[in-house]
């Protein structure tokens, strides 16, 4: 048989119909997440059409895109951004109560970004098809998923079909060999594979990342990594399961248990590219020499280690990038003035990236001028590290508590970088205007982050590690 | 769906290199419900100031869009989100194609759903579509060619897109056609 690699195996499994030069293969789709702002248009094709949600049980819907973080005021009204935003969220809610899908609204205790509440309710599985209407559903590739993003008539297919007209991609490979060294983290790692690639560089493929860096890394780490595939034109990137899948996925709501778990877990842990495999693309990159990445211009490939020099633009569009940041070639990020501070997103806004930026803040204070909102990427993160104390040590050091949303990342519900602000963010895109018109992005980590808070210039968080305050 | 034959028209010329959805619909445009309406916010941090007040040195302020349905740009073009909204919002404003030397995957399959043609050409064709900027250019669907003056390429287009976009019907018909097959899955997979 011919060695396949992982993404052809799961992607050959879930095969309804086969590809033909005519016509793509008719892909079975597992488990379809959905969200208020790519779904409304796709609802109204079905009922049109007179089509009816073919599997609700396999649907699940949260609201996170245009949703306040701010809590409801004295009468329980909640702030929403625009009366657009707040019809939006009741028309996800009418439409999930018409098809029987459940969302996860406001009282649910699971509400939170997509693709933070998929792999937390043991929803997302190795080796399942996992799609949204959203770019980062690559997130779930962590898992051993094959996931991706479509657009809002592919939402419509695969509500009315549960299936997807899909070629095969080309698949790639990124091999990361080493040890990520202290401070340096999944973002960081995430920043530098891209940089490498290009932005662009993935199009038409999907990537595996392997080797012991990729291996060493927790789930949330390893959903870091893989949720930043698109930003290199890749729709999807996914991790082959092991021990420290499965220790994520015991336990979850969703997941099996018992008997049934461990007949899971063998079939789970079988899912690896053969040694012979043949990919596309193979990049490979040491993880000991990484340290932590800030980008410098309005594209995620434009990445450079925080104490190192902004390279000179060699392109029209890279001197485009320097002059919309504001950004100087030949000299170091660190040290540059820092209006905001974000941190959260489904890049970053797991209780692991919370632990890091407060690691950083604990016992010092966000720099005077200096905004920075955080974000919980789901309400059983904001549970979970408000349990911890996370949220005081935020507080204390002058940063704002949110509630869960995709929020400045964004910014569509209202959380925004003002004009010509310049914000460093764990989020995943740094385009012109991604966080507001006129905001200036630099993507970081979230120990860079809140390093960065505290020096009232971007910095590299290693030093903020080493020794307390 | 409109169907997508041929078309002559003007070209405009966006030369930048990676073009992100968010410069063709930013995010807070995204809260509406319907697909209608979108044309006039595309690239709209480019065609108005900060007052709300059309920018008069943007190209996009300066054309007709009914003579100018071919938009031609720099590599990469499309990047960035799954959004739907930016096939809507170019549809909308009036373009039929998109020419470049690269296109995103998602920003493809959504522009190959909304009667939008991704056009991929090479270097050489693209350098003329700019040099040439604003000139009429045929794009033949049928022949899959495109044609300025005497300057003739091919390009391909998924055949099944292809063959939906010639007829001016999507996808979802076909598939809902699939059932059977479908439902034979399913029950070869139930746990």
């Amino acid at each position: 048989m011919t060695p396949r690699s992982l993404y052809e195996k799961v992607f050959d499994a879930h095969v309804v119909e086969a590809e033909t030069p005519e016509r793509p293969a008719v892909l079975y789709i597992d488990l379809h997440l959905i969200h208020e702002v790519t779904s409304p248009q796709a609802f109204t094709e079905l009922e049109a059409r007179g089509l009816k949600v073919r599997r609700p049980d396999r649907t699940v819907a949260t609201m996170d895109h245009s949703t306040p973080t701010l809590p409801p005021d004295a009468e329980g009204v909640r702030p929403y951004a625009t009366i657009q935003a707040r019809r939006q969220v009741d028309q996800l809610e009418r439409n999930c109560s018409a098809h029987g899908i459940t969302l996860h609204d406001w009282e649910s205790p699971h509400r939170g970004v997509v693709h933070v509440i998929g792999p937390e309710l043991g929803l997302t599985q190795p080796g399942m098809t996992v799609v949204c209407g959203d770019s980062h559903t690559a997130t779930h590739g962590a898992f051993g998923a094959l996931a991706f993003g479509i657009g809002t008539s592919e939402v419509g297919h695969v509500l009315a079909t549960q299936t997807l007209l899909q070629r095969r991609a080309r698949p790639m490979r990124v091999t990361v060999d080493g040890r990520l060294s202290r401070g340096v983290s999944g973002k960081d790692l995430a920043l530098a594979i891209i940089a490498e690639l290009g932005f662009g560089g993935g199009t038409g493929g999907v990537l595996e990342y392997a080797g012991d860096a990729v291996r060493g890394l927790g789930m949330e780490g390893r959903m870091t990594v893989c949720n930043m595939s698109i930003e290199a034109g890749a729709r999807a990137g996914l991790i082959a399961p092991d021990a420290t899948t499965l220790a994520w996925l015991y336990g979850r709501e969703a997941a099996p248990d018992g008997e049934a778990f461990d007949r899971a877990a063998k079939r789970w842990l079988s899912l690896a590219s053969d040694d012979d495999a043949v990919f596309d693309r193979e990049m490979q990159l040491n993880a000991f020499t990484l340290r932590p990445m800030a980008t410098w211009g309005t594209t995620p490939d434009a990445a450079v280690a925080i104490e190192d020099a902004v390279p000179q633009p060699a392109t029209t569009a890279a001197r485009k990038s320097l002059d919309y940041m504001r950004i100087e070639a030949g000299k170091p990020l660190a040290g540059q003035a820092v209006d905001v501070v974000f941190v959260g997103s489904c890049t970053n806004g797991r209780l692991a990236d919370l632990r890091a930026a407060a690691e950083v803040l604990r016992g010092r204070h966000v720099a005077q001028g200096v905004r920075m909102l955080v974000a919980p990427g789901s309400d059983a993160v904001r549970r979970e590290a408000e349990a911890e104390g996370l949220d005081r040590v935020f507080l204390a050091a002058g940063a704002e508590w949110r509630l869960a949303g995709c929020s400045m990342c964004i910014a569509m519900n209202g959380d925004q970088v003002a004009p010509g602000q310049l914000a460093v963010s764990t989020s995943n895109r740094n385009f012109e205007g991604r966080q507001g018109p006129g905001a200036r992005t630099i993507l970081a980590s979230p120990a860079s982050a809140a390093a960065s808070a505290v020096a009232g210039c971007v910095a590299d968080p290693r030093p903020y590690l080493d020794s307390a305050a | 769906m409109t169907p997508f034959k041929t078309l002559t028209s003007r070209t405009v010329v966006l030369p930048a290199a990676n073009i992100d959805t968010d410069q063709i619909i930013p995010a807070r445009f995204l809260t509406t419900t319907t697909k209608q309406g979108l044309g006039r916010e595309a690239f709209h941090d480019w065609r108005y100031d900060k007052d709300g007040a059309a920018k008069p040195d943007c190209i996009l302020n300066q054309i007709d869009p009914a003579e100018h349905r071919v938009l031609v740009a720099g590599r990469n073009f499309g990047c960035g989100s799954s959004r739907e909204h930016a096939p809507w919002a170019l549809t909308d404003y009036g373009f039929r194609a998109v020419v470049s030397t690269e296109i995103a995957d998602i920003f493809t399959s959504n522009a190959l759903k909304n009667g939008l043609l991704p056009v991929v050409v090479d270097e050489e064709t693209h350098a003329r579509l700019v040099e040439h900027a604003g000139e009429p250019v045929t794009i033949d669907l049928q022949a899959s060619e495109l044609r300025m003056g005497n300057h003739v390429v091919r390009f391909t287009v998924e055949p099944f897109s292809r063959e939906c976009l010639l007829d001016g019907v999507d996808a979802l018909g076909w598939l809902a056609g699939r059932i059977p097959a479908i439902e034979a899955y399913e029950r070869e997979h139930a746990a």
